[in-house]
């Protein structure tokens, strides 16, 4: 047997396999079936190419981070006062969101991966922490505590509206979620992913290859923090307002959540954690709100003790189980 | 001729403790050199500071002529130190040719490659299987590495710094842990190593020095306690006494 | 500028009494952090529960003050024994996710369950009538209770100080601080070790929790919203440190209640950003060990 399917690896076959176009299609499929839950379809796709972004640092590479939502948040907030002050054109709002992001990605990677452990987890906290403070005290630009909106999002190329029920915004996000998705996948299979791959394995053993460990995290940091960049000003963009809490600690807990449920460094564990968490959220948080939280907090517990590979670990050994049965 | 590695009065302390003392010490290209000296002679300090894992207090280490004493691990790599660790120091979860793969990748200068799927540089692949396949573990080359034996991780471990290609090759006890009925097989593989490779390896294993080596420095307390041929060390009083004497009472 | 300097007094006076809850609370945590390699993030959730043990007590069953705190030391001590052994010592050689991930598991648990028990709003603190008023002290009023806060922590760290430093048990435990193989390989216990180290340590985040209670107010947020601090306190004083994490305690409490009386319009920046600045300069914080 070889190790999980989408690891960075010498052998994996890197071709699409028909069951990767499954989310596609239900997506779609979702587009036409449920258009009154286009606006949660949306933050749905938005959080999970937030967590694509995280699964590629912590699940690839290993880096735990309680902070993902600086660059979430960054992106969301860049992209608003842009829309406010510069332009209201989507597409140049993503792509300076994105890159932005990825600025403040590189530069504080640069400084903190140099760190490991608790410290490392420390910076990456102190770091969105700064960020909140910022936004929530620099009222003249972000709004402060009432957040930022009041702005119209300009037809994307100047012909698809965004509309009320969110049907241009579901597949505004979907296409750039397409995009990503085809990027990490990309990654995760090259040589680039393979060490990211052998960091997270054995960094000792890197360093003695002569590997350019520091650097190799840098770049993948930078390239997560850009994603994470692309999926805050997606939620600013479908949203048209911009608030404190895209940089809250909350959200870095509650991202860490979903990709944990969904399992880590697998690529569609960050597809099926936000479905699952969000769906669940969405029909039970708001009328059982402290058996929510108890109940995410002892899922958290049992994953951690019994399926370290969240909900897709639990499908790959039923799998394996049924097969071995059949043979 | 410009010995492959030396060093220059080699010190390290830490606070009032001396581990190395003025250590002096050269590897002949192409050498077949061993390092022995009871548990606590200063061996790991040694080559950690060989690796640039440690820093010396003084001294200097020059790799192939050039020195090295202020460079980083990578650096070092590049100039052509490879080493195999004490404990299996593997990529636990990826598959045994993953392994050997990661290493010749990044000696190609292709680990960068972020867009290629990795399965399709061809060279790395192809070299990774005939490096496995020298070493007996053509075989086993798919296996994720944690479903393999204890004694073949040791091989991976050795066909790990192969893939890097070194000129100097340190190894850091190649047969720990292997009972001693199956280190022939360490010993096979070792023989067959390419000869312009110098080679040192650190060793409990008597049998598999005193076999494998043409030169053997004895480290006691930190400093070199004397240096010369197999027969030489074998014969010496002093190298009795702190060593052999305690294991063949 | 006689304001300035009464000001002066009154923000390290207040910065004091904080950073000693600080440092009561994070003690334990900078100690297990050092021990056991373990990333506990639920530590606040151990001070929580020893502020809602507190003041139930008192206000539910007329329990004295006094022994209102010791049954929140004695309880939370106990029911931490039981998580060590449950959950915790299954994951001390676990990689650090799992074991952040366990951890706030356990917050959004304990969070949930006080929201249950006692609603969102927080506690009132009713003072014993004998620690309410003023403490007149070198010309000055000061609030007996901060003052009685600042008395009973300093005899606390002391006695803890004087406990780790003289007692066979304090010396077990900076030999595995040390050196865990070699102190397993020279015969100490450390699985028991680490089972009395964390009711302590937990004992202790429960006394500061219950003790400051009417600094940090207790209410089920509280795990969350104050564990960047105990972090930032062992991070910054180094953990496995005793002495390191003091230090950073006062810091924090001093420079925080500075910060929020002359420079409210910049919040926790300076925090975030001092923390930032000494971890680059130091990783392994002001006292910590090297090597890290």
């Amino acid at each position: 047997m070889t190790g999980p399917a989408h690891t960075g690896s010498y052998l994996s076959d890197p071709r699409v396999r028909p069951m990767e176009w499954l989310p596609w299609v239900l997506a779609l499929v979702c587009y036409f079936a449920a258009p009154t839950y286009l606006p949660l379809g949306s933050y749905i796709l938005i959080m999970i190419l937030f967590a694509l972004s995280l699964d590629l640092i912590l699940g690839y590479a290993g880096i735990i981070t309680l902070g993902h939502a600086a660059y979430f948040g960054f992106g969301a907030y860049v992209a608003a006062i842009l829309a406010v002050r510069v332009t209201a054109d989507p597409l140049i709002g993503i792509a300076v969101a994105g890159i932005s992001a990825g600025l403040l990605g590189w530069l504080t990677g640069l400084v903190i991966l140099r760190m490991r452990g608790l410290t490392l987890l420390m910076l990456t906290l102190a770091i969105t922490s700064i960020c909140y403070e910022i936004a929530n005290k620099a009222t003249a630009l972000t709004g402060g505590a009432d957040g930022l909106g009041g702005f119209n999002m300009k037809p994307i190329l100047g012909l698809f509206k965004f509309d009320l029920f969110n049907k241009t915004g579901y597949l505004y996000c979907l296409l750039f979620l397409f995009v990503a998705w085809w990027l990490v996948r990309r990654i995760i299979y090259s040589p680039f992913g393979a060490s990211l791959t052998g960091i997270r394995e054995n960094v000792a053993r890197m360093h003695a290859l002569g590997s350019p460990v520091y650097q190799r995290l840098v770049a993948v940091y930078t390239i997560s923090a850009a994603l994470a960049g692309v999926a805050g000003g997606l939620l600013t963009h479908t949203t048209e307002f911009v608030g404190l809490k895209v940089l809250s600690f909350d959200l870095s807990g509650d991202l860490l959540v979903m990709l944990i449920l969904g399992g880590v460094g697998r690529i569609y564990g960050a597809f099926v954690g936000p479905v699952v968490y969000l769906l669940a959220q969405d029909s039970l948080a708001k009328q059982f709100p402290e058996y929510w939280y108890f109940g995410i907090g002892l899922m958290l517990v049992l994953v951690v003790m019994f399926a370290r590979g969240g909900i897709l670990g639990i499908v790959d050994r039923l799998l394996l189980r049924i097969r071995r049965g059949n043979t | 001729m410009t010995p492959a590695l030396e060093t220059r009065n080699l010190c390290k302390h830490f606070g009032a403790l001396t581990v190395a003392e003025q250590i002096n010490f050269k590897l002949d290209a192409g050498a077949r050199h061993a390092l022995i000296g009871p548990n606590g002679a200063g061996k790991t300090t040694f080559v950690n500071m060989l690796m640039g894992g440690l820093a010396p207090s003084s001294g200097a280490i020059l790799l192939g002529g050039v020195e090295v004493t202020r460079q980083s691990q990578r650096q070092r790599v590049k100039h052509g130190l490879g080493r195999t660790f004490q404990i299996n120091s593997l990529f636990r979860s990826l598959t045994v040719v993953d392994n050997v793969s990661l290493a010749v990748a990044e000696r190609h200068g292709v680990a960068w490659g972020m867009f290629r799927p990795a399965g399709r540089y061809r060279s790395v692949v192809d070299e990774s299987m005939q490096l496995l396949d020298t070493l007996g573990l053509l075989e086993d080359a798919k296996l994720s590495l944690a479903a393999l034996p204890y004694g073949k991780q040791r091989l991976v471990e050795i066909a790990i710094a192969l893939g890097m290609r070194p000129k100097v090759l340190l190894l850091d006890e190649p047969a720990a842990g292997i009972p001693s009925l199956e280190s022939h097989r360490i010993l096979e593989v070792l023989d067959a190593l390419p000869k312009e490779i110098a080679i040192l390896i650190i060793e409990h294993d008597m049998d598999l020095v005193f076999r494998f080596a043409r030169k053997i420095t004895v480290l006691a307390q930190g400093a070199v306690l004397m240096e010369g041929s197999p027969a030489e060390v074998s014969s010496d009083a002093r190298v009795r006494q702190v060593y052999l004497g305690e294991r063949r009472e | 500028m006689q304001g300035f300097a009464s000001s002066l007094v009154s923000v390290a006076f207040h910065g004091i009494a904080y950073g000693m809850i600080l440092y009561v609370i994070s003690v334990g945590l900078s100690v297990t952090m050092g021990l056991m390699g373990f990333v506990n993030l639920a530590h606040g959730v151990f001070a929580m529960t020893g502020g809602y043990v507190m003041l139930s007590a008192m206000s539910r069953y007329d329990v004295p003050f006094p022994l209102a705190l010791c049954l929140a030391f004695v309880l939370v001590a106990a029911a931490s024994v039981v998580l060590e052994r449950l959950l915790y010592a299954r994951l001390y050689s676990a990689g650090d996710l799992e074991q952040v991930l366990l951890t706030i598991g356990l917050i959004f648990m304990a969070v949930a369950a006080a929201r249950l028990a006692y609603g969102t709003l927080q506690q009132p603190v009713n003072l014993p009538p004998y620690l309410k008023g003023q403490f007149a002290l070198f010309g000055r009023d000061f609030p007996a209770y901060r003052v009685f806060l600042v008395a009973f922590s300093s005899v606390l760290v002391a006695v803890l100080w004087f406990g780790v430093e003289r007692t066979r048990w304090g010396a077990k435990v900076r030999a595995a601080v040390d050196n865990r193989a070699m102190a397993q390989a020279i015969g100490i216990n450390t699985s028991l070790l680490f089972t009395v180290t964390f009711a302590l340590g937990s004992g202790l985040a429960a006394l500061g929790g219950a003790l400051g209670a009417d600094i940090i107010a207790i209410q089920p947020i509280y795990p969350f919203e104050n564990l960047i601090t105990f972090l930032i306190v062992v991070a910054v004083g180094g953990m496995g440190s005793l002495r390191g994490p003091f230090v950073a305690a006062l810091l924090i409490g001093i420079s925080d209640t500075a910060c929020k009386y002359w420079l409210p319009q910049f919040g926790a920046f300076f925090i975030y950003a001092a923390t930032i600045a000494i971890l680059l300069w130091r990783p392994a914080g002001l006292f910590g060990k090297a090597s890290q």
